[in-house]
């Protein structure tokens, strides 16, 4: 079983990326869960959200605490102390930010890869909405699912213009990060 | 057909299923979503219903009665508070034998005020008179729901559908939503018997004197008491539909034969479940989840239990001065075993609080202890508290 931490902010689509990335999952036959831990109900706030992507059904319903991986919507929550907590040995954490990854190193101490996601979903969407963006790359990376399934999934929330600048979002989202490039180490 | 769907989504293609006639919520989180979703499909031409918009909770039970009464499917949710400003209402449902689903999202009570799960809102209105039924996972609020109208109808009893609150009603998975056609072969169109009827005048909700107050009581709580047969029915026969049994009353799971039990209720169940395998050291365990708590099962769980000589119950509510409730409901069914049976019983998950894989091996570790209290809180930090309130 794998297990996906999702960390935002209220507003940045925290809970829905964390169904896309189940949906993506169960298009491609696995069986997957993911559930909200809501603090305060309100935009900024700080959100957290878990996926499980598992061969065979999942019965468990416990907050995820110890990660494979995690993706991180708003670099400024790195800081807030927390995260990282419980992310399993050689886990791995993608970083929506428009530093580098030395930067964020430099002010968190923390290794991970970084797609410039507000910046991409604004070129995209007209409006910052990183989660998809984070999606794809984090799909590139893991080589986890296709991301047709990923498209499949937002094809159950999204029709026409919407969904066909998200497509567009997620193709150029996939060419700034390597390909199965968390996979090497 | 199985598709990705929210908790909430799924229970709401499930109340779409039954074809209520009226529909009628007042918003709360976390019930919010399965409201939402019933006024989606209405907006979209998916559900014909009457969407009755209130202003209170106590309106939108006040609303269902009139409608069940009058001889129309009826529907409605709440949760937390809103069950509390429901109750008066709920007890009346019950009282006049009005046959009413309704889903509750479970959610803590306040104060202190808390969106978050746990399950003493449906416990607090658990002498109403309603069938309760506790629901593990999604699927089984799905299956529960549509069993739940069926059940209704024939023992003219309203049946709460208890839902945990976020940890199903916000839990995206898989669910295998029947057809509508399945659904229209195990419940069948509603027929009151006593419905309101301007050509056939009756009076209902009467002043009962002394000299019949009891016996109303009496027939009320022999009726609950039989309706035991018709929620085990409604399960077996919702399996040869579906496929699928969502636990009858009493489910037995782990090892049957072990000695060791832990009794839950609700979305707990699968998380211990899991940490069973996690933990296959700590010996065999016998897992026992009571799904029906109202009727209470004393037959089944009495079969459930046998041979155990430890038994802990975790639950997520509590009497404050009590202790457990679910909990001292279980030892009053096992009183005989006493002597025999060490039982200790646990509040979990309160107000949101996670109930960890490594609950298993933290209760039965607390369970061994002979001397240990009756009940308690697990997972309380006195560090947190002052000094006088340890």
């Amino acid at each position: 079983m794998l297990e996906i931490r999702i960390h935002g902010r209220g507003g940045q689509g925290n809970v829905a990326a964390a169904y896309l990335l189940a949906g993506a999952a169960f298009e491609t036959g696995r069986h997957a869960q993911a559930f909200p831990n809501f603090g305060a109900e309100r935009r900024g706030a700080p959100v957290v959200a878990f996926v499980r992507i598992a061969d065979a059904p999942i019965r468990r319903r416990c907050q995820v605490l110890h990660p494979d991986w995690l993706i991180v919507q708003d670099d400024a929550l790195l800081t807030a102390g927390g995260v990282s907590a419980g992310l399993k040995p050689g886990g791995r954490i993608l970083v929506n930010s428009a530093r580098s990854a030395e930067a964020l190193h430099e002010r968190t101490g923390l290794e991970t890869t970084v797609l410039a996601a507000d910046s991409l979903s604004k070129q995209f969407l007209g409006r910052p909405m990183p989660n998809t963006a984070l999606l794809s790359a984090f799909l590139t990376l893991t080589g986890l699912l296709p991301r047709e399934a990923l498209i499949k999934a937002l094809a159950q929330r999204f029709k026409g213009d919407l969904l066909e600048k998200n497509s567009q979002l997620i193709e150029e989202a996939a060419r700034q990060v390597p390909e199965g490039g968390w996979n090497d180490a | 057909m199985r598709d990705m769907l929210e908790g909430s989504q799924a229970i709401a293609r499930a109340v779409a299923l039954c074809r209520p006639q009226v529909v009628a919520a007042y918003p709360i989180t976390p019930q919010t979503h399965i409201v939402e979703n019933l006024s989606k499909l209405v907006a979209d031409g998916k559900l014909t219903t009457e969407l009755v918009s209130v202003e209170s909770e106590f309106s939108a039970a006040s609303v269902a009665l009139g409608a069940a009464a009058a001889g129309s499917r009826a529907y409605t949710a709440s949760s937390s508070q809103g069950i509390m400003l429901m109750s008066e209402v709920l007890f009346n449902i019950a009282g006049l034998r009005i046959p009413l689903v309704l889903t509750c999202a479970n959610r803590a009570i306040g104060a202190p005020l808390s969106i978050w799960n746990d399950q003493q809102d449906s416990m607090a209105v658990r002498d109403a008179g309603w069938i309760q039924l506790y629901c593990a996972d999604n699927q089984e609020a799905v299956d529960t729901t549509i069993q739940a109208y069926r059940i209704a109808e024939r023992c003219e009893i309203p049946v709460m559908v208890c839902v945990d609150g976020f940890v199903l009603t916000h839990t995206m998975e898989a669910i295998d939503l029947p057809t509508q056609e399945q659904v229209d072969g195990f419940l069948p169109p509603y027929r009151f018997n006593r419905a309101l009827d301007p050509r056939r005048p009756i009076s209902i909700g009467t002043l009962v004197a002394p000299e019949y107050f009891s016996e109303v009581r009496h027939a009320n709580h022999k009726a609950l008491e039989r309706a035991i047969d018709e929620i085990e029915a409604a399960d077996r026969d919702w399996a040869e539909v579906s496929g699928r049994s969502s636990g009858g009353l009493v489910e037995v799971l782990g090892d049957p034969e072990a000695r060791i039990g832990i009794l839950t209720l609700g979305s707990a169940t699968g998380t211990l479940l899991e940490a069973l395998d996690e933990y296959p050291d700590l010996g065999p365990v016998r897992l026992i989840r009571l799904r029906c708590f109202r009727p209470f099962p004393f037959e089944a769980l009495r079969r459930a239990c046998a041979g155990l000589e430890q038994l802990a119950i975790l639950e997520r509510a509590l009497s404050p001065g009590l202790g457990g409730i679910v909990g001292t409901e279980v030892r009053a069914a096992l009183a005989d075993l006493e002597g025999t049976l060490h039982i200790r019983d646990y509040a979990v998950g309160l107000g949101g609080r996670d109930i960890p894989l490594s609950t298993l091996p933290r209760v039965l570790e607390a369970l061994a202890v002979p001397e240990s209290e009756r009940f308690r809180i697990l997972d309380v930090n006195l560090e947190q508290l002052p000094e006088e309130d340890r």
